[in-house]
């Protein structure tokens, strides 16, 4: 049976406003039916097709959000499939957590392009189309396999690797005494096993519950602009989110006093934070975002440090140097357009970090200042405050689902069961857990097996 | 005008263990068949170690018995000792493993080939491939012979440019200082395959009566031995049995190696063939895993008329006069005479990426390979391989579809799969964790998964076909008998599982629920199930593994699916890869080379992207419909 796949459909462009999940496959409906609790009380295996249904999305009996479900019975879709559409309006955090539910309920994540393969391979797209299926195919893993690759920042895929290893080493070992048991006695291993997989269960639940956290659960780099009244830091955040730069959604929870929105630097998700003007004040709404300011600060993964260059350093600046010092920073000389009395050496005297000059009035430097973030990024300089981020549906599901192998095993030890039982098991975890990291298994266990067990006879 | 010119459907190059089998299924099909060896006193020789089966190889040997293959046969008829490894362990993989009287086994091959119809046997080396436009014509010999054939088998195992080696001494011939084949490989460079150079090893043949086995553990075979061919009836075959001795290295053995590695031609450069990491020499194993103080040497008897004892796990190419040092350092060995030395051998052999997975050569039609010329090693890959390709060789000769077994319903599937779809680096061996689906390919039921394809083929007698049938129907009727009924709270039942050291019942359940308790089986319930009918040994245990096994067998089931849908998109053999533009340049370059004959091959090969699948499978909906449009 065709598995059935689940994505936000609407463009991450739409923001705020109504997000679209799409379901499509043999048990779209039926999947939807377990996490979705009508108004009316009626079932949506029960409905016609091509009907409207409102009601709340459920999750371990807690309302994520207020939809319209609307069901669409195949042939007469656009995949050719069962499809079922949730609407949603409680911004990206809830769409997320919708799409997770129907996740859990038994979906798999659509691969990049997923709903036009099918609606093409079904026959619903004219042949006349079949090249631009392509290009949907392969824009959009181009872009899904840097995404993913940029969301396992921090020590996550250490981690994995770390699981990977032990779970590999397990199942060699036991493979190799199946191989050949006059050389090699697992009978006395099953002690070992069970606490190498106990040990991999407790990771991935943390890991798990890492991503449930709501702070983290948005991708990107957080990266605040601080800077003192006046430096800049608007016109900086204008300029780095020009219309065509795709500017993605404002993120709920924002403050009058902090402005937050997403930009896209080829593949890499930057969470702007744009901050109050910081200086010592006695205004009481001011000072709120003063203090909101510093604890964003805080957090942040990256902090570009304006600085007004045509006028020198006074105690404003240095306060906010000093709440930088231990962060990874950027410090951006505004106003090249004016005559300036900053130099970097100025900065960089009292603080380690990259120093440039822009205007962002004109827009010059703009440039180069996305290749230097970019260039961070990919050279690692970037961290996450060593937390870990899962960040994306398609890893969290894989994450859950190589639980749910270890688990298996866990049974199986727990049951008796014989040690080729449990390999099976401990590979599917093995196999799940690489997808995360882009690895395929290919030869692994052979190697694994002749590198370390001296085999043969 | 060369003096001889026969003609016959098939000619086989090689009669090992794969031409062996390719020759029989040629011949049994009606084919006119002829069988070359350098030797036909080395037919069905085995070089190396004298048994056949283990783990997953004694899988491999059933499914050439249920094909209608003669291995198994032959084992049962010449063993002296038989074992069920991982008899403890899941059904999946228990294997069968006997040790052969070696001249035993060679002289009743080369008696059931003599006495084959159709089967001619030819001793003389081939030395060129006959092939007009892509099409294989017949072979030619040293002596200027033709031999015009529809098809052609290659089996030439390790003989194509052997060269043998220990320490400095080296001299080009087969093992035991048979004939090597130096001709061939020319030829086939000519026509366009690519050739390589593989090693492998074996260890010295000693004196029984210069061993001590008191200071060596004693190795039984089992009590009551298992047949390998479904056609051999298990009473006739139980014997008295020879007895196999354990005993190991030590340090002083590892330091003898130590103090003479550079005159080892592994480590000197004198031998360029890649050997297998699965059974490497000992020297290999001392420097590898030089945290090992010690490692098992198992002494093997050659057969039942002969003192000439095997080391196996000592394999070697060292100098002579190291191999009785390191050889004498080791408990029970001390005053050992060596009868043969311990030596590598070096030979050519293809990658099988050329070829196709009815193991037909791609570029060159009619043109058929098999065992260790494809990259394989071991007696039982050969024979598999050999009866696979003998087969199709046979069914290209008739104008009929080729047979091909896939991953989900055999090992042979897997070990092609494997041959034809990965570039391997070393001699392929069989291993248990390289079949996915492997619970639902066990060495019980190799019958009723393969079979019904000997039979249909040809292979396989209406009597034998019928039999199984009739198991098939009792196994599925009692299957379904088992899962209704119901057992009550009684207090027989009670005491029948507290024996058991199972828990009692709280409320009732069906007989097959209670089957899948670890501790219970099938014949552990009958006491309580007094409605059960008398069933032979065999259709008890595929009853017990079906229902005992129930939910992996069907979560694999469900897998199988899967996998078979994507095997059954074929793709057109003269797809063009590069003018599909969507695919990864990496891609279409593989793809190129491998030309699979699925999407599923196709997803299997290395560099092939799920991206690459998808845009694979959309390039291909669309070919088809314009083609039916």
């Amino acid at each position: 049976m065709e598995k059935t796949i689940a994505a936000i459909s609407t463009g991450t462009m739409s923001g705020g406003g109504i997000s679209i999940i799409r379901l499509s496959g043999p048990e779209a409906i039926d999947i939807t039916d377990k996490v979705f609790k009508s108004k009316k009380n009626t079932k949506l295996c029960n409905v016609d097709s091509h009907t409207v249904h409102y009601g709340n999305i459920v999750d371990d009996n807690m309302v994520i959000d207020e939809v319209l479900v609307t069901v669409m019975k195949a042939p007469n879709t656009y995949t050719r499939e069962n499809v079922v559409e949730i609407g949603c309006h409680g911004g990206i955090l809830v769409t997320r957590k919708v799409l997770e539910t129907v996740l859990k309920a038994g979906a798999s994540p659509a691969e990049p392009g997923e709903f036009t393969k099918r609606a093409f391979l079904n026959g619903r797209i004219d042949l006349s189309q079949a090249e631009a299926v392509i290009d949907i195919i392969n824009a959009k893993n181009d872009y899904a396999l840097k995404a993913s690759v940029n969301q396992l920042r921090g020590n996550i895929s250490e981690k994995i690797k770390d699981m990977r290893n032990i779970i590999l080493d397990n199942v060699a070992f036991i493979e190799s005494a199946l191989d050949d048991p006059e050389h090699f006695d697992i009978d006395s291993n099953v002690e070992k096993l069970n606490k190498d997989v106990d040990n991999s269960v407790k990771n991935i639940e943390n890991l798990l519950k890492t991503c449930e956290n709501g702070r983290i659960i948005r991708d990107g780099i957080r990266t605040v602009i601080l800077g003192k009244t006046n430096a800049g830091k608007s016109s900086l955040l204008n300029a780095l989110t020009r219309e065509e730069r795709a500017i993605v959604t404002d993120i709920e929870g924002t403050t009058r006093d902090i402005l937050e929105e997403q930009i896209n630097l080829s593949g890499i998700t930057l969470n702007l934070i744009d901050t109050a003007g910081i200086r010592q004040t006695d205004d009481y709404v001011e000072s709120i975002g003063v203090k909101k300011a510093k604890e964003y600060a805080k957090d942040a993964d990256l902090i570009i440090f304006v600085v007004d260059s045509s006028r020198p350093l006074d105690n404003n600046d240095y306060e906010i140097i000093d709440l930088i010092k231990d962060k990874k920073v950027l410090v951006l000389l505004n106003k090249s357009d004016m005559e300036t009395v900053v130099t970097p050496d100025d900065i960089t005297s009292h603080l380690e970090c990259s120093v440039m000059s822009i205007s962002a009035k004109n827009e010059t430097g703009i440039d180069e200042l996305e290749e230097e973030i970019k260039k961070m990024f990919f050279n690692g300089d970037i961290s996450s405050n060593e937390e870990m981020y899962i960040t994306n549906a398609r890893h969290k599901n894989l994450l859950r689902e190589s639980l749910e192998s270890l688990k298996l095993v866990q049974q199986g030890i727990d049951n008796g069961i014989s040690e080729d039982f449990l390999t099976i098991d401990l590979m599917e975890s093995y196999k799940k857990l690489g997808l995360i990291i882009g690895e395929e298994i290919e030869d692994d266990l052979a190697d694994r097996i002749f590198s370390k067990f001296c085999m043969g006879k | 005008m060369p003096n001889i010119r026969e003609e016959y459907d098939v000619a086989v190059v090689g009669a090992g263990h794969a031409g062996c089998e390719a020759a029989l299924a040629c011949a049994r099909l009606g084919l006119e068949t002829i069988i070359f060896t350098v030797s036909v006193e080395s037919i069905a020789m085995m070089p190396c170690n004298p048994n056949i089966g283990g783990s997953s190889k004694g899988h491999l040997v059933r499914e050439i018995d249920a094909l209608g293959g003669e291995m198994g046969k032959n084992i049962d008829a010449t063993f002296i000792q038989s074992k069920m490894l991982n008899a403890s362990k899941g059904p999946a993989v228990h294997s069968l493993r006997a040790q052969a009287d070696k001249s035993d086994y060679s002289r009743r091959m080369r008696q059931v080939l003599e006495n084959t119809e159709h089967l001619h046997i030819r001793q003389a080396e081939v030395s060129e491939l006959i092939v007009k436009d892509g099409v294989v014509g017949g072979v030619k010999t040293v002596s200027g012979a033709e031999y015009i054939t529809k098809s052609v088998v290659l089996c030439t195992g390790v003989y194509l440019k052997a060269r043998c080696i220990y320490g400095d001494v080296s001299y080009y011939t087969g093992p035991n200082g048979l004939q090597a084949a130096n001709h061939l490989t020319e030829s086939l460079i000519e026509n366009g395959i690519e050739v390589r150079r593989f090693k492998t090893g074996t260890p010295a043949r000693v004196d029984k009566r210069s061993i001590d086995f008191s200071k060596m553990t004693e190795q039984f075979g089992d009590e009551r031995v298992v047949p390998f061919s479904f056609e051999t009836d298990p009473d006739s075959i139980q014997k008295e049995q020879v007895s196999c001795w354990l005993t190991y290295t030590n340090e002083d053995t590892h330091k003898i190696i130590k103090d003479n590695i550079d005159r080892s031609p592994l480590y000197s450069g004198n031998i360029q063939g890649t050997g297998p990491r699965y059974c490497p020499s000992i020297e290999d194993k001392v420097v590898r895993f030089a945290d090992k103080d010690r490692h098992q040497v198992f002494v093997e008897p050659e057969g039942l008329y002969t003192n000439e004892m095997y080391l196996g796990g000592m394999s070697s190419s060292m100098p002579e006069d190291v191999q009785y040092a390191m050889y004498r350092t080791v408990p029970g060995l001390e005053n050992v005479k060596i009868v043969r030395n311990a030596y590598a051998i070096e030979y050519d052999c293809i990658s099988a990426t050329q070829l196709k997975s009815s193991l037909e050569f791609k570029k060159i039609k009619g043109l058929f390979a098999g065992g260790q010329f494809n990259g394989s090693s071991g007696y039982e890959e050969a024979a598999a391989q050999g009866i696979i390709a003998g087969i199709n060789s046979a069914m290209y000769c008739m104008g009929k579809e080729p047979l091909i077994l896939d991953r989900s319903e055999s090992y042979i599937g897997v070990l092609i799969d494997d041959l034809v779809t990965k570039e391997s680096l070393e001699p392929y061996r069989m291993m248990t964790s390289r079949a996915e689906y492997r619970l639902l390919l066990r060495q019980d039921n190799a019958d009723i998964r393969l079979t019904k394809y000997g039979y249909d083929i040809g292979l396989i007698s209406e009597e034998r076909m019928n039999k199984l049938n009739n198991k098939i129907k009792l196994i599925q009727e009692e299957i379904e008998r088992v899962k209704s009924v119901n057992i009550g709270t009684g207090k027989e039942v009670q005491k029948l599982l507290t024996d058991n050291g199972s828990t009692e019942l709280t409320t009732g359940v069906t007989l097959a629920e209670l089957i899948k308790r670890p501790e219970l089986s099938y014949d552990i319930l009958a006491p309580i199930d007094s409605n059960r009918p008398d069933f032979s040994y065999d259709v008890r245990e595929q009853v017990n593994i079906n229902l005992k096994y129930e939910g992996y067998i069907d979560r694999q089931m469900r897998q199988v699916e899967h996998f078979k849908k994507l095997e059954k998109k074929m793709i057109p053999d003269s797809l063009d890869y590069f003018s599909i533009s969507g695919l990864r340049k990496e891609a279409m370059q593989k793809l190129d080379k491998f030309r699979p004959a699925s999407i599923g091959q196709a997803s299997r090969i290395s560099g092939v992207s799920p991206a690459d699948i998808s845009v694979l499978l959309v390039y291909l909906e669309s070919y088809n419909r314009r083609k039916n449009s």
